[in-house]
């Protein structure tokens, strides 16, 4: 039973941090119709950037807020200047855009730090936190706090500022946005912004646990798909509460099923996703699209 | 005194297709003036092409200053509100945010309590429903949202699209009421394009007449509504 | 373009295709037979995505498929090569086929996350099945030898065997979609409803254009099984369904001679890439797939008939004028 506990954590923890990644996905798709694909290898390379600076020297948590200063502002400038010559183009054009970024990303990152692997630092103790007879890793819950005060910050934002507002405007109906002033394209850029720094903080989060390497979120990207298929890729709260799912049956399934091992670890993503396109496709929360003739 | 919106041989094209061929119209400052024709005439894309929504040529001046070419959301900023055709509504956004986003654009933040308390007193049915998401309001209620989100922007100019489309006549008088009384109260000039030409001709001071991208009758709106024969001809009745 | 000036073209490359294996070496014969394969695996794709507007991101997965059958089929039991690509063909026409019916409830970016699951299981699925892939180790052939005592290189055979199969089935298919059944498909592509108010059988046509497409990729899979004389189940990893998607981006959605621009590209570019950097090869591959989709957003051939269109319209008018 204790075990049982440990393992909720530890897959909620995990679980956390597809969900983030997730929401970065969700976040750019509702926008503009196109995912990301991208996106996990633009959270590793920003993982690296705070390596290196801690590497330099700076604290953790003075590189942490560096990191995502910096990949907010890249991943804004990232959709003003690469994606913008493409806004408007068939969709699949912009697909082919993101996966030119994605394999810049990693050959850089590869290039410019190897292929092997680095240890990250986490913030947190080694020492595990014990409730009652339960043990569980600081950094698993570490990792789920920072995650939850991400998640509440970005929610406060977008509910009630009216920048927040202005975005899920253009978001929705980006035509009477510009009618009511709203510069869209800039709206989009944030959002850009926004995502990438959600995702810097899922690589920092995760990069302890996996260890550092350029193809670190490869598989994550793949389980950050399953949590938006089971949340819904209309729901951003969906998308995490099907990252923490999704994290927990994985880890609960790796746990107990004895046969999947290393080489069907993606497996359970795989399952995930099919199952859900076979009985809901617009996932637990998601809206069913809705085609007007 | 000129006009507060001039356009002078405005062309405008979708595309390869031109849809509007040099027209030349004005709005004086504080009038309200219609734009009347049947469908396909190229009612709708003028308006766009004031807003910078559509490819256009040609001059069109907003307070003597050059506005073609510019983007949308710059025009608007200048104090220009369109309520477009199908009104344009943020669907699942709640009708007090849709109305916070009218005021995104404003020159200036100051008054804009006192707009939401002059809005909700235009539209007493929004008021009631503050925190009801917008595409939960009936055809009548989501076309007093439009005007009353236009209206937060404590525009100069307001242009009209068809506000009296797939609306019950009772409801299309009450809107137009409303239009009239705002002109009158604060100012706010009017460009209204309908196709119910008797309803837009008896709330307007000047009218123009569109056929297939040109404009082939104006005048002041009580003469083309006396005329017999350009009404029959060109309005229908 | 008349039809004429078409057809002449046309010959003008059939001619160089036929006289290359005279100018090339061998590797560089081997590389051009890997772009017709590429090219009938991209027009099997294109025939789906860009004809009838179903994305699929899993294409990978019947070309594995293909070349497994192909490979299987003369590893174990001595089939003729020649005969394994109908089979691989029909084999996978059929799987595509099954595959397209649930798949007629999923649109857009859902069909492409439920290919992009099959594309991700295939070299888990290759690798559980060890008795007849042969596990990771795969199976190695033995190229074909030239038929027919010629005095050719196996090479240059399958060259000339690979370039045969490529303009057969490229005939088939430009017939095919030049007339009612490729109106109709490409009406299910822009308006589904209309589509089926207007007569069209859409689940039908749906399910068949996947199953064709599949099978186009399946005799691709075979060809390259016996091109390259291996197969083995990393290969068909996802990143192979994602280059055939790159493929038809570039080359031209709906367009035939884009599959075969694709082919080129995908076969060569990296290979520039890697002469401009050792260092980070895929990212000047990257900057190469940006920099082509700013300038030509509809693809090569897209780009290309956008601008012949133009010349037309401008042609028009000043004769108007």
């Amino acid at each position: 039973m204790e075990i049982l506990f440990q393992q909720i954590v530890s897959g909620l923890a995990t679980g956390g941090i597809y969900g983030s990644v997730a929401l970065a996905l969700v976040m750019i798709y509702q926008a503009t119709d196109v995912v990301n694909y991208a996106q996990g290898e633009m959270a590793m390379f920003s993982t690296y950037l705070a390596w290196s600076m801690m590497n330099a020297g700076v604290p953790y948590w003075a590189a942490f807020f560096g990191t995502l200063v910096v990949s907010f502002v890249g991943g804004l400038l990232i959709e003003r200047i690469v994606i913008r010559p493409v806004e408007g183009k068939p969709v699949l054009t912009i697909v082919i855009v993101c996966i030119g970024l994605l394999v810049i990303f990693n050959s850089v990152a590869g290039w410019i730090y190897s292929y092997i692997q680095k240890p990250f630092p986490s913030p947190f103790p080694p020492r595990p936190i014990m409730l009652g007879t339960v043990v569980f890793g600081a950094h698993d819950v570490g990792a789920i706090l920072v995650t939850l005060i991400v998640l509440a910050c970005l929610y406060a934002f977008f509910r009630y500022t009216t920048l927040g507002l202005a975005m899920r405007a253009a978001a929705q109906n980006p035509a009477s946005s510009r009618l009511c002033g709203i510069r869209v394209g800039w709206m989009l850029a944030i959002g850009w912004g926004l995502a990438a720094m959600v995702g810097a903080v899922a690589g920092m989060m995760v990069a302890p646990i996996v260890f550092l390497d350029p193809n670190m979120m490869a598989g994550i990207l793949i389980y950050a798909f399953a949590s938006a298929t089971l949340g819904g890729f209309t729901s951003p709260g969906g998308a995490v509460i099907g990252g923490l799912i999704v994290g927990v049956i994985e880890n609960i399934v790796g746990t107990y099923v004895s046969f999947i091992g290393t080489e069907l670890k993606l497996t359970v993503a795989l399952a995930v996703i099919l199952v859900v396109l076979v009985f809901k496709p617009s996932g637990l929360f998601g809206r069913p699209a809705v085609h007007r003739v | 005194m000129a006009a507060l919106l001039e356009a002078r041989g405005l062309h405008a094209q979708y595309g390869w297709t031109k849809v509007l061929h040099g027209l030349d119209f004005a709005v004086e400052e504080g009038g309200i003036t219609t734009i009347l024709g049947a469908n396909g005439a190229g009612k709708t894309t003028t308006l766009r092409a004031v807003c910078g929504m559509v490819r256009t040529a040609g001059e069109v001046r907003f307070d003597g200053r050059d506005i073609a070419g510019r983007a949308t959301e710059d025009i608007v900023r200048l104090g220009i509100a369109h309520v477009p055709e199908g009104r344009g509504t943020f669907v699942n956004l709640t009708v007090d945010e849709n109305l916070r986003l009218g005021a995104y654009g404003r020159s200036s933040r100051t008054g804009i309590a006192e707009d939401f308390e002059a809005v909700y007193r235009y539209f007493p049915v929004l008021a009631s429903r503050k925190r009801q998401v917008a595409g939960t309001l009936s055809g009548g209620e989501q076309q007093m949202l439009a005007v009353a989100r236009a209206l937060m922007l404590r525009p100069r100019l307001l242009l009209l699209d068809e506000p009296s489309l797939g609306l019950a006549p009772m409801v299309v008088r009450e809107i137009f009421r409303i239009v009239r009384t705002i002109n009158r109260e604060r100012r706010v000039s009017v460009l209204l394009v309908e196709q119910n030409a008797a309803i837009a001709l008896g709330l307007a001071d000047q009218a123009y007449l569109m056929e297939t991208g040109r404009i082939v009758q104006s005048g002041p709106a009580a003469q083309l509504r006396e005329n017999d024969a350009i009404r029959r001809a060109y309005l229908g009745y | 373009m008349s039809a004429r000036v078409r057809l002449g073209l046309l010959l003008v490359l059939l001619a160089i295709a036929v006289a290359l294996p005279l100018f090339v070496s061998n590797f560089r014969l081997f590389q051009f037979t890997q772009v017709a394969t590429y090219a009938i695996a991209l027009l099997g794709l294109n025939m789906l995505t860009g004809y009838n507007g179903q994305i699929s991101l899993g294409h990978g997965a019947f070309y594995a498929l293909g070349a497994y059958t192909a490979a299987i089929m003369i590893d174990k039991w001595n089939v003729p090569y020649a005969l394994t690509l109908p089979v691989a063909g029909l084999l996978c026409l059929v799987a595509g086929f099954l595959f397209g019916i649930p798949a007629l409830r999923l649109e857009g970016l859902y069909l492409a996350l439920a290919t992009f699951a099959l594309a991700l299981a295939v070299p888990q699925i290759l690798k559980y099945f060890e008795d007849w892939t042969g596990g990771s180790q795969g199976i190695v052939l033995s190229k074909p030898k030239p038929p027919w005592g010629l005095a050719i290189t196996p090479d240059q055979w399958l060259y000339f065997f690979t370039l045969a199969v490529m303009l057969v089935l490229f005939f088939l298919a430009r017939n095919l979609l030049a007339g009612r059944t490729g109106r109709a498909i490409v009406a299910i592509r822009d308006n589904p409803t209309a589509a089926q108010a207007m007569g069209i059988n859409t689940p039908l046509y749906k399910s068949l254009t996947f199953g064709v497409s599949a099978g186009y990729t399946g005799v691709a899979g075979a060809l390259s099984a016996l091109t390259i004389a291996f197969v083995a189940p990393d290969t068909f990893n996802v990143f192979l369904s994602i280059t055939f998607l790159v493929g038809i981006v570039i080359g031209g959605l709906a367009s035939i001679s884009g599959a075969i621009l694709g082919g080129f590209f995908i076969q060569f570019v990296p290979n520039w890439a890697q002469d401009i950097s050792k260092a980070a090869p895929w990212a000047i591959y990257g900057v190469f797939l940006i920099l082509t989709m700013y300038v030509m957003p509809f693809g090569i051939a897209g780009t290309a008939r956008l601008l012949m269109a133009r010349r037309l319209r401008r042609a028009g008018t000043a004769r108007a004028g």
